[in-house]
């Protein structure tokens, strides 16, 4: 079944006639994805290597049948754009864009509350179910169909353990990149919840960072609720204290949000902590042989 | 984005927040001016972008205009090591000249983004003048906490609320009331992620002043305010940080030998936590971000060769939007101009591999490929552990 997206998506690109925006909508179409058009504000009516574009995402919906858009916009405009699928419809938004302001994404953040449709990201890799749909920018050939729900913080630390995974035959239900930004939409909570009802996901690999404390509180999350196995890498185990590394979500904050603590409370809560970058899919086998 | 205090009051000031009569001085003559202007008790802030600095003398009450003059002299010449700026201090380049204030009672209050709740929350304590951390540890109870909803934003009875539980009375609860409410319009038109003031106190006249205050704006908005700009003070900063930050880089400074560049910041956080696993010191994180240029792939080469620590140069670039004929070019640009001899290893995955790997293998670099992330940083720490080796015997 996997999470979130599957063959039967049908997807509409944000943003589709920037450069981004085409070069992963045409990524995505390769691999399969059900991507029916795009929205660019002046240049509806057109079409942009067969994909048509709309003035407007209700256009786009309207025309469609979209429920999911995959949000390509820059920064200035992206919360905008969120905002516009929230309310044209949209069920499902993934948001790739990095750079959206703190003060834009609080208002995103607060309108959501009101509205049925699920964010993804900002500032993330996008979504991925192996052998059936790509809303994203991931290569999708090191993916491999198969039972292990992948969430992640992180773009290319997520390739990094999926490669690892499938070298190890370790298939992936659905991956889902929650961004690395201090404000996202759907958290790691909400992602565990889905992967914990989804019948093809039997186990879940967590990839966190520095900053913040979703872990943490997903942590005491999976130790309550959560009926599959769990493992886990935390990057930034090395970062210097108080630096933004990178992603604007990375950051200690007066001695919170280190990785050493995340990595303490995950390991308490039953889940499997990978000491190393390179050991993520031996850090998931261990999981999968304690819970059988 | 950090600015100095004395920036950071010049914006208080302009949302209606009063704070102590200053002057921002360079110079030793421009210090004993201001100190003369004043006619008497002054204090000397150094101005520098980090806290602590009263306990390293970097806070100076002065009596006369002459021994402002030997203060300012001192301060000037030094890097001011506090515990918040690590072990090489920060450039004194310009120091604040400030009237003293008589002070009846402190307080502590500031704007900046929960993220437990995605909301920007209001903190006050009635614990001004300390580390809120620790009053947020020791006495928990001393702390009031107000989370913003963005729609309403801090309406009268929010900031009243806040001010009764300060213990606030009479005259002083109106214009208490009027400064939450302006820090909130500073937060939001400027797009604060932090904004502190500690401690905000009443005066022996009965005034509510700003006595110290810190601003972080949000690197993310810096593209709708182009003011922000010439604000930035380059002595605080690390050179090769500046030189990053033009190219769009995401680049820290570390203490080690071993050079990385790596495209994605969770990435690159790993890769610094593998080489260290194996024994190697990483001498950056260095983010190159998803889809960069030839042109930019050079740029990062170039900032982390700079560090003249380097003794080895790990490239960690998992594909995706990547090219890695691209990376190749972009390193090989790099040290086209320069005589470089030192080992480097790159890991590479993505979009073009083969056409990567011939274009280095051909380029007359000190190069070693290798498919994964575990055997490039054995590679590399080996490699600049043998050099070592050799440099010392």
């Amino acid at each position: 079944m996997a999470i979130l997206i599957n063959s039967a998506s049908k997807i509409i690109v944000q943003g589709i006639t920037g450069k981004s925006g085409l070069l992963h909508a045409l990524q995505c179409r390769d691999y399969g994805s059900n991507i029916a058009g795009g929205v660019t504000p002046g240049k509806g009516g057109t079409a942009i290597d067969g994909f048509p574009v709309f003035d407007t995402l209700d256009e786009a919906v309207c025309a469609t049948q979209a429920t999911v858009s995959m949000i390509l916009v820059p920064a200035p405009w992206a919360a905008d754009a969120i905002l516009e699928a929230a309310d044209g419809g949209i069920e499902l938004a993934v948001c790739i864009t990095e750079g959206i302001p703190i003060r834009d994404m609080v208002v995103v953040k607060r309108y959501l509350q009101d509205s049925k449709m699920n964010l993804i990201g900002p500032n993330c890799p996008g979504v991925i179910t192996p052998g059936e749909c790509e809303v994203g920018i991931m290569p999708g050939a090191i993916h491999k169909k198969g039972n292990i729900g992948v969430v992640s913080r992180s773009g290319t630390l997520t390739y990094e353990a999926v490669k690892q995974l499938t070298e190890s035959g370790l298939g992936q239900s659905t991956c889902v990149g929650i961004g690395g930004d201090p404000i996202i939409g759907m958290s790691f909570i909400d992602v565990l919840k889905l992967f914990n009802e989804d019948t093809e996901t039997k186990a879940v690999f967590m990839i966190g960072e520095i900053g913040g404390d979703a872990e943490e509180i997903a942590a005491e999350w999976i130790k309550e609720n959560m009926r599959k196995p769990v493992a886990a890498f935390i990057a930034g185990l090395t970062a210097p204290p108080g630096k933004r590394m990178g992603h604007a979500g990375a950051i200690t904050t007066g001695g919170k949000g280190r990785a050493a603590d995340k990595i303490g409370i995950l390991t308490e809560c039953g889940v499997t902590v990978a000491k190393s970058p390179t050991k993520i899919a031996e850090a998931m086998k261990q999981a999968l042989n304690i819970q059988s | 984005m950090n600015i100095h205090e004395y920036q950071a009051k010049e914006i208080l000031k302009s949302y209606g927040i009063r704070v102590p009569g200053g002057r921002m001085v360079k110079t030793v003559r421009q210090t004993e001016k201001a100190v003369e202007e004043f006619g008497r008790l002054c204090v000397l802030k150094a101005q520098i972008y980090a806290g602590g600095r009263g306990k390293a003398g970097g806070v100076k009450t002065v009596q006369s205009a002459g021994q402002a003059c030997d203060v300012a002299k001192e301060l000037l010449k030094k890097r001011l090591i506090t515990i918040q700026t690590g072990s090489r201090g920060l450039a004194v380049k310009r120091i604040l000249v400030e009237e003293t204030i008589d002070i009846e009672k402190e307080f502590y209050l500031s704007i900046t983004l929960d993220r437990r709740t995605s909301r920007y929350c209001l903190i006050a304590s009635v614990q001004g003048g300390m580390d809120i951390e620790e009053v947020a540890h020791v006495s928990p109870e001393k702390i009031h906490t107000l989370y913003i909803d963005p729609f309403i934003g801090v309406r009268s009875y929010h900031a009243r609320r806040i001010t009764m539980a300060l213990g606030l009375k009479s005259k002083i609860v109106k214009d208490c009331v009027k400064l939450i409410q302006n820090l909130y319009k500073v937060a939001l038109e400027k797009d604060c992620s932090l904004i502190e003031i500690n401690p905000l106190v009443i005066s022996k006249a009965g005034e509510l002043i700003a006595m110290d205050c810190k601003i972080n704006f949000d690197d993310n908005a810096l593209f709708r305010h182009p003011e922000y700009e010439k604000m930035i003070d380059v002595s605080q900063l690390d050179t090769l940080e500046i030189q990053a930050k033009k190219f769009d880089l995401a680049y820290i400074k570390l203490n080690g030998n071993i050079g990385c560049m790596v495209n994605g910041a969770g990435l690159a956080m790993a890769t610094l936590d593998v080489l260290k696993e194996y024994g190697g010191e990483p001498a950056n994180f260095l983010d190159v971000g998803g889809g960069a240029s030839r042109e930019k792939v050079a740029e990062a080469f170039k900032i982390i060769l700079k560090d003249r620590n380097i003794k080895g140069i790990f490239v960690n670039i998992f594909g995706g939007i990547m090219r890695c004929d691209i990376i190749a070019q972009g390193i090989i640009d790099a040290t086209e101009d320069i005589a470089f001899n030192l080992p480097i290893v790159v890991r590479m995955d993505g979009s073009r591999l083969a056409e990567g790997k011939r274009l280095l293998s051909q380029s007359g670099l000190n190069v070693e490929t290798v498919d994964n992330l575990g055997d490039g940083a054995a590679k590399i720490v080996q490699m600049v552990a043998k050099k070592r080796k050799v440099i010392a015997n």
